[in-house]
């Protein structure tokens, strides 16, 4: 631990305490908050393994309909997939610039996070719309169904993930980075970065497995 | 005692430890990682070169290779003793994951094996 850091904690208990199992009380509120969390997030992944068991199940299952290589256009999915990756990336850094209390490299890092989600967004959105187009829209067969399940709940907590990351933004500027707002941050980059985890078992399993 | 007043660069859920385990280079090199990890899934999936049957495969090792990156560089998910709730947690959830679709796969395939043909409508 450097000098700065001992000096950023004035704690009332001695830290030999605090660390201790069962001896220096509960655990911070932090760790406690971060590990519901993480808790929550395995959660969601269980609920979209449900949406992938369905997809990989249903993926063949045209009805006479488009299959999935006449319909994926693996250029955007790359595109897609950068977009999320770098996201992810000026997610960590600007989570650690928080930490590290440095609100104004948190604000560039959050508006680069911001910007590349709703591209990914905007590519997603329109690569739907132009599918409905096409006659391919999810009630067309139940591969189409399935796809437009998985990849659509996926976008779904993406645009969540953005509006809390405005919602967040709002709170460091009005209330600056305490405490409590550093735990809303911490909760909110495992959230995105789990997004990212999620999206890697779409790009293989959907994208690249169904024009192979 | 509600850890309000502690400033650590800690990014890993559930870890009491005051060393940071974050930085910059950690996250470009996870980032380089996670680049490296999609560009041979992308030309996996589109070569020539390879036995067409174990493309799949490739890709499922890929993948788990490339979550194993983000696990590590991007959520800082160690192996000392203090993550030992959060791996059991995520081990938890993995065994789930693997029951539900290793299972709907292996049932539904099974059926449509033994499905009697039926007359496209």
């Amino acid at each position: 631990m450097t000098v700065a850091a001992i000096q950023a904690v004035p704690s009332v208990v001695p830290t030999e305490l605090v660390r201790g199992r069962g001896g220096g009380g509960p655990a911070p509120k932090r760790t406690v908050v971060a590990y519901g969390f993480w808790i929550f997030i395995l959660s969601d992944i269980v609920m979209f393994s449900g949406l992938f068991a369905a997809y990989a199940v249903l993926s063949g299952n045209t009805a006479g309909g488009p299959k999935p290589v006449e319909l994926f256009n693996l250029r955007n999915v790359f595109i897609e997939t950068m977009c999320l990756l770098f996201s992810s990336y000026t997610c960590g850094l600007g989570a650690l610039s928080a930490e590290r209390r440095e609100p104004g490299r948190f604000l560039i890092f959050a508006l680069f996070t911001f910007v590349l989600g709703s591209a990914f967004l905007i590519i997603e959105a329109s690569e739907f719309a132009s599918m409905v187009a096409k006659g391919a829209g999810p009630s067309r067969s139940a591969f189409l169904s399935s796809f437009f399940t998985l990849v659509g709940t996926h976008g779904v907590h993406v645009t969540a993930g953005l509006l809390w990351l405005v919602y967040l933004v709002a709170q460091v500027m009005t209330k600056g980075l305490r405490s409590s707002v550093l735990r809303r941050l911490l909760c909110w980059s495992l959230f995105w970065h789990a997004l990212d985890i999620v999206w890697v078992g779409v790009f293989t399993l959907v994208y690249l497995m169904g024009v192979e | 005692m509600d850890g309000d007043n502690q400033a650590f660069p800690d990014r890993t859920p559930g870890v009491e430890e005051r060393e940071p385990t974050a930085n910059y280079l950690s996250y470009t090199v996870g980032l380089t990682l996670a680049i490296l990890a999609t560009i041979a899934s992308f030309i996996v999936s589109q070569t020539d070169l390879l036995w067409p049957p174990g493309i799949p495969v490739g890709l499922v090792v890929l993948a788990f290779a490339q979550v194993g990156i983000h696990l590590v560089f991007f959520l800082h998910l160690g192996s000392g003793s203090d993550h030992t709730n959060n791996i059991l947690a995520l081990a938890f959830g993995v065994l789930i994951v693997f029951l539900v679709i290793t299972g709907s796969i292996w049932i539904i395939s099974n059926l449509n094996e033994n499905m009697l043909p039926m007359p496209m409508e």
